[in-house]
């Protein structure tokens, strides 16, 4: 039964196709059958998730654990969400068979165009459910965290789009680094607010956003940018951001004849993007997932945020996962040159799947990442963004087949990152 | 088992004044001169604070309080070695009070049975949920005499301060008002009738409130309402005031305690 729907599904078009699909998730609830990589009642992914949260977010954080999937679920919110991925953002991004450079890895590579998204990224896909979500519960404020700038644009976006007012936090040392960005959210109508504590980036950003939600608990709603933070965020996110390995597994049928690629690689910082790609990939062990963390300028120089290489377990913004911390407990400062990989933890997702070993996580230095970034563009004609070309990097460090099918999730533009390229490479 | 919050409020008439600070600052090793003058100032419940790197349910005094304590050095570790032998001298009741991280670092079981052995009295960790306390760790601070202090707000529905209350030994830390701590909203602005609405409800446990409790007139307020009270960014910022922090502490103290 469950076959005999998804071969409906491939002849259908986009729009039936999700829902037909959401139908089928139903479908697994209601017969009992669990997916071995979700989220159990209590918020977890084996040891790692839960909502270790102060008593002062206690109401909105049940509020959202209770209605969401009700919310999610339901036809009117699924009409709504598939008209705007499709009318508004875009989707389904393409998937893009790079022929030059698959030409010089001698093995299939294909790129799932997320860069192409409204805004740049694949950070808008989780906006717009989480905006649509904000209105069903009656929010009239929207507060978001953000590091590079892209879960702020996205946030501003999708405020502007529905005239809800937006404040997001941002680390004042990304503010300077991130000047357009900045910019691009004032324009949308946003109130973007430096955070000076810390180290002055997303982790302090994130805290700054949490006091913010703890002071205003009624009108609030808050947008985590990443499948992080407390239940049910990571599995909130991760179904929102999940349209991608959904539309991968379309895609790869009707340009390969097979809806399962040998590996899936997506970079990982909180881990949104990977999560997505994965999703619908989770359950079919065949195909191989890979992460990519960024090491910055090396895993053992103290200057990374390869948190899953360097990390051990603990709690940070309400959750338990896996976390960059010295042996008394305190968060150590993460380093990247990706302002969007900058931070100290990692969504308990990733966290699960690296200690069960259903995917596994590598880590590329800024050094091999502007290498990709230029490979990527001078063969294609495509300018990645930092964050992905990590991806990208992890290329040179697997083995791969001439026959295989890799795909790697492009998860966004490089046009925020001109200026540190212009100046990399000296054009 | 008797414990020394439990005594307090057996025997203790008038309103509680607790009091919190940040272990690690102003200077490192001022833990002990601190809670040596608030003793004497007439204070009757100290709340020693574990300093954290990410105190996401504190405001701007505490936070830098937290970051300058880490900086000169404090962990947990230390603030055990420096707490030692502090029962020789100091007979109110103790409260360590800090994020959970490093408390889970150095191992909660640990925690606990250094908490008894020192004669610590019991721990406010806001970020441990009721939910895992229960589950987890109840058994482990029951078996060490220390109390886990929870936490209800203005927005906690009743049923939850049922149990909560069900789960807390020794009092119930009542937030004032939605608010991270020291954010200065004013005790006249307070909800008086979720206060009300507490004092109606005949919990078990005695309740203290505590944020946006500053000086004199906030702390009166909040005592027709509750056991007692809880300063904490207020005093947090006096101590980075000139002066010695013999006189600093009693001048502060002093100022709570004296009718205008």
């Amino acid at each position: 039964m469950y076959k005999l729907s998804m071969r409906v599904t491939w002849v259908k078009n986009y729009n039936f196709d999700l829902c037909v699909y959401l139908s089928e998730l139903q479908y697994f609830k209601s017969n009992n059958i669990r997916m071995k990589f979700q989220v159990n009642e209590k918020g977890y992914y084996g040891d790692f998730g839960g909502a270790w949260i102060p008593e002062m977010m206690y109401t909105n954080i049940e509020e959202l654990k209770r209605r969401y999937l009700e919310i999610i679920e339901s036809v009117e919110f699924k009409n709504e969400f598939e008209q705007l991925l499709k009318d508004y953002v875009g989707r389904p991004s393409p998937l893009y068979f790079a022929a030059r450079l698959s030409e010089h890895y001698g093995s299939k590579i294909f790129l799932k165009r997320e860069d192409l998204n409204h805004t740049g990224s694949h950070k808008l896909n989780n906006t717009i459910g989480q905006i649509l979500l904000a209105q069903k519960l009656g929010k009239t404020r929207i507060i978001a965290e953000t590091g590079a700038g892209q879960h702020g644009v996205a946030t501003a976006t999708v405020c502007a789009l529905k005239g809800i007012k937006c404040v997001v936090y941002m680390g004042a040392l990304d503010v300077s680094r991130q000047a357009p960005n900045v910019k691009k959210m004032k324009m949308l109508g946003a109130d973007v607010v430096p955070v000076h504590s810390g180290n002055k980036t997303l982790k302090d950003a994130t805290n700054e956003a949490m006091r913010d939600w703890i002071n205003n608990p009624e009108d609030t709603h808050y947008i985590i940018g990443s499948v992080v933070g407390p239940h049910p965020y990571p599995d909130m996110v991760a179904r929102f951001q999940s349209v991608i390995s959904a539309e991968m597994k379309k895609q790869l049928r009707a340009q390969t004849g097979n809806e399962l690629p040998t590996r899936i690689l997506a970079c990982v910082g909180g881990g949104s993007n990977a999560a997505g790609a994965f999703y619908h990939f989770l359950d079919d062990e065949k195909v191989e997932l890979i992460g990519v963390e960024a090491a910055g300028k090396g895993v053992d120089t103290g200057e990374t945020a390869a948190t899953l290489t360097v990390g051990t377990p603990g709690v940070l913004h309400a959750s338990k996962t896996m976390l960059m911390q010295n042996s008394d407990g305190q968060i150590t400062e993460p380093y990247s040159i990706s302002a969007g990989l900058d931070y100290p933890g990692i969504g308990p997702l990733h966290a699960h799947l690296h200690k069960t070993g259903r995917a596994k996580y590598l880590a590329a230095t800024d050094e091999e990442v502007l290498k990709s970034v230029l490979l990527l563009t001078q063969k294609e004609g495509i300018i990645p963004a930092l964050e992905s070309a990590h991806a990208l990097a992890a290329l040179d460090k697997i083995k791969m087949n001439p026959d295989d099918v890799n795909v790697i999730n492009l998860s966004g533009s490089g046009n925020k990152d001109m200026e540190t390229y212009l100046n990399y490479f000296g054009y | 088992m008797n414990n020394r919050i439990n005594q307090l409020f057996e025997t203790k008439k008038e309103p509680i004044l607790s009091v919190y600070f940040t272990a690690g600052f102003p200077e490192l090793n001022d833990t002990f001169a601190i809670i040596k003058e608030l003793e004497n100032s007439g204070v009757d419940l100290i709340e020693i604070g574990i300093p954290f790197s990410d105190p996401t349910a504190d405001g701007p005094t505490i936070q830098k309080s937290s970051e300058i304590a880490l900086k000169n050095g404090m962990s947990l570790n230390l603030l055990f070695e420096q707490l030692k032998t502090i029962r020789e001298t100091i007979k109110i009741p103790l409260i360590l009070m800090g994020y959970f991280n490093p408390v889970y670092q150095f191992g909660v079981e640990k925690f606990c049975k250094k908490c008894a052995e020192i004669g610590i009295d019991g721990a406010i960790l806001p970020d441990l949920p009721l939910d895992e306390f229960k589950a987890e760790y109840k058994a482990v601070f029951d078996a060490n005499n220390l109390h886990n202090i929870l936490l209800i707000t203005p927005q906690t529905p009743e049923a939850r301060i049922r149990e909560i209350d069900a789960a807390s030994e020794g009092f119930i830390y009542m937030v004032s008002s939605s608010s991270t701590t020291g954010a200065g909203k004013k005790v006249e602005d307070f909800q008086q009738d979720y206060f009300e609405r507490i004092k109606q409800m005949n919990l078990r446990n005695n309740c203290i409130i505590g944020f946006g409790i500053s000086d004199r007139a906030t702390f009166s307020n909040a005592c027709k309402y509750a056991a007692g009270a809880i300063i904490g960014s207020a005093f947090v910022k006096a101590l980075t005031n000139d002066g010695s922090l013999k006189e600093t502490i009693a001048a502060f103290i002093q100022s709570i305690k004296t009718e205008e």
